[in-house]
């Protein structure tokens, strides 16, 4: 399934998507299934899977100690599409991963994989479509979506530029910052979405540090998409335990779910 | 040596592998840096800071007894006499200066060892720029010094407690906080690694170390180096020093690595050597991953060399085989280091050593009297504590057996 089918419900509906973020093999391996399973049943309309990776230089605290977690229980790449197998079906799964675990499993292939695991596509944070040349063409092979980033930086080129490599939906990253960080004032979001929407009719999803069904309905009346990931990933690491962990989450994503259809 | 091309690729090698946030600065620090080349008014403002404050040309110098010691004349380029102590005022000065050119008021720097944090921190003090240096907590333990140092020069210290909480989890937190922060900081890197413009910016800065040795040896000797030796950590100071003899075909070039406990043992910073290609902290390069592609720690007893990645230009230099790459392991660089101390009277870095080491080792395979240049890339004083332990410890080994 692709992203573009959950848009097509979601504009049917006249709301913006709920894309709930957490990392493959957080908390622990089967509990990234059950986790995944608890989104998408209260609510979240696309998911993406994480990979855990040594160095993410684009996150926050909350996701960084998620992915060590991870790690150090011994998370292997190949083990994101035995979840993605687990959980495909009912929303698109897209994973968001740094450049070197794909490029070290081999590009086509882990196209070639994910796609036979019912993936949807990759969002790629440190990738930018100028060195995206192998991947775009795996993923025209494989029939996947490629989702890059757009930034409040980003000049009028290079949001045309990169929109036009994009498969499934845009990703504005919204604030200048690590993911966890909140906008001090979220003027750049709506602007940057406006200026998204000049170059393309693709979907523009909007992470933002989004913690509440209150932010997530602020967003959700400029973007198509309100993409959550700290606050998910905090469900765990402010639980005594797992099972604790899975009600946070199943009240964050209802209380979220709910804010992107007010 | 031609630059990389456009989007910063030397062959395969390079790039920028960076969010798409940082490439309009990226950008912007390119420009200015190619304007800055050429503007006569910042290259000899830059020159004048060189020689009245950096302590440069730094000198070339005949080691005469290690020269007889080793069989071939080993002619060391003076980087420890430099205002701080290393090859890397010339970086910190270059780029500080391009930063109040684009008008920005605040540099970030990662920093290993501490060295070129304190170099950082030198020239904003210098320049009057805001100064925040990360700095992975287990290196400030190890590096206390430093951290004073930094510290009374007027920057911040920021333990990085992320990770391995070593050099490369220091340059993640300088990059997350580039991000948030590019507006009006500058991220001076610290070696020739990282996206482009970096690699090619600090090779720019660092090449006068080449450029003044090639004349320096010219003069005094009506030739050419043999060999070229240098250590290669992120690859700064050897880069430096290659530079100026890339076209001269009759040069040949090493690069030596940190081979940590030994090369078979797993536990090194021999990157080219061992590594593999991939993506880290912006370029595609040699690195030291698992199967995975997941970073693996390296090892070495020298902090500047302790990094699991190494700029682009010498991964290309490497796989073109233009220059040649080998481990050098702690007891290798400790011995040389030892040697230098007691045949010439000079102290230099751990770092330095390996590249002397690796030196020392060659002359056995070339001629009897052929001329070696190597790159002393700093001196020993920030090592006294690591020196003492090393040989204390080794004493004791000696003792027992
Ligand atoms: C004296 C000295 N030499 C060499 C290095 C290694 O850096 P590079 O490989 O960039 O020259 C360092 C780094 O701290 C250093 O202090």
């Amino acid at each position: 399934m692709r992203a573009e089918a959950a848009f097509a419900t979601t504009r049917a509906e006249g709301r913006a998507a709920l894309v709930g973020y957490l990392p493959a093999g957080f908390p622990t391996l089967a509990d990234s299934i059950k986790a995944v399973d608890i989104m998408i049943d209260h609510g979240a309309d696309l998911i993406e899977l994480g990979l855990p990776y040594s160095d993410p230089v684009m996150d926050g605290p909350a996701i960084q100690r998620a992915a060590d977690q991870a790690l150090a229980a011994g998370f292997r790449t190949r083990q994101v599409f035995e979840v993605t197998e687990a959980v495909a079906g009912r929303v698109p799964i897209l994973v968001m991963t740094y450049w070197n675990l794909v490029e070290r499993y081999g590009v086509d292939r882990f196209a070639r994989d994910f796609k036979a695991a019912g993936g949807a596509g990759l969002i790629t944070p440190d990738l930018i479509p100028d060195e995206a040349g192998e991947w775009i063409a795996a993923s025209d092979e494989h029939d996947l979506d490629r989702v890059f980033l757009v930034a409040p930086s980003s000049t009028e080129e290079r949001i045309a530029s990169t929109v036009a490599a994009c498969r499934g939906f845009v990703y504005a990253q919204s604030v200048m910052g690590v993911t966890g960080a909140r906008a001090a004032t979220s003027a750049a979001a709506p602007e940057l979405v406006r200026r998204t929407r000049a170059h393309t009719d693709l979907p523009v999803g909007v992470g933002l540090g989004v913690r509440s069904g209150d932010q997530a309905a602020e967003i959700a009346a400029y973007g198509d998409a309100v993409i959550v990931g700290s606050a998910i990933v905090n469900c765990y690491l402010d639980s005594e335990d797992v099972p604790a962990g899975h009600q946070r989450l199943a009240a964050l994503t209802a209380d979220l779910a709910a804010g992107v259809r007010r | 040596m031609p630059n990389p091309d456009a989007g910063g690729h030397w062959g395969e090698f390079g790039g920028r592998f960076v969010p798409e946030a940082l490439i309009a600065a990226l950008d912007e620090l390119e420009a200015a840096h190619t304007a800055a080349l050429a503007d006569p008014a910042f290259m000899s403002e830059l020159d004048a800071l060189g020689r009245e404050y950096g302590n440069l040309p730094s000198p070339l110098y005949l080691a005469e007894r290690l020269s007889e010691e080793a069989g071939v004349e080993v002619w060391l380029k003076r980087e420890d006499l430099n205002h701080t102590g290393a090859h890397k005022i010339r970086n910190v000065l270059g780029q500080a200066l391009l930063t109040r050119r684009m008008g920005k008021t605040r540099i970030i720097a990662e920093t290993g060892a501490g060295q070129h944090g304190v170099a950082s921190a030198t020239a904003a003090a210098y320049f009057g720029l805001e100064c925040t240096v990360y700095m992975g907590e287990e290196d400030t333990r190890r590096q206390a010094l430093n951290v004073a140092r930094m510290r009374l020069l007027g920057a911040e210290v920021v333990p990085v407690t992320t990770g391995s909480r070593t050099l490369k989890d220091a340059m993640n937190e300088a990059l997350r906080e580039w991000v948030a922060s590019v507006e009006h900081t500058h991220y001076l890197i610290g070696s020739v690694g990282g996206p482009h413009p970096f690699p090619m910016l600090v090779r720019d800065y660092c090449r006068g170390i080449g450029d003044e040795a090639r004349a320096q040896f010219l003069e005094r000797t009506g030739a050419l180096p043999d060999v070229v030796a240098a250590c290669v950590g992120g690859g700064s100071n050897a880069m430096g020093i290659f530079t100026a003899f890339l076209d001269d075909a009759s040069v040949k070039l090493y690069g030596f690595e940190a081979g940590g406990d030994g090369y078979g043992t797993g536990r090194h910073a021999a990157t080219i050597t061992a590594g593999q290609i991939g993506v880290l902290h912006g370029a595609r390069t040699f690195v030291l991953q698992d199967e995975d592609g997941q970073t693996i720690e390296s090892h070495s007893i020298s902090a500047g060399l302790d990094y699991p990645g190494v700029g682009p230009e010498h991964a290309h230099l490497a796989a073109s085989g233009r220059a040649a790459y080998e481990p050098v392991d702690d007891a290798e660089a400790m011995a040389a280091l030892e040697k230098l101390a007691r045949t010439e009277g000079i102290i230099c870095a751990i770092e330095s050593a390996h590249g002397l080491a690796g030196a020392l080792r060659l002359a056995k395979s070339l001629e009897p009297g052929a001329r070696v240049l190597v790159n002393l890339s700093g001196r020993g004083d920030k090592d006294m504590g690591n020196v003492v332990e090393y040989f204390d410890f080794a004493d004791r080994k000696g003792q027992q057996g």
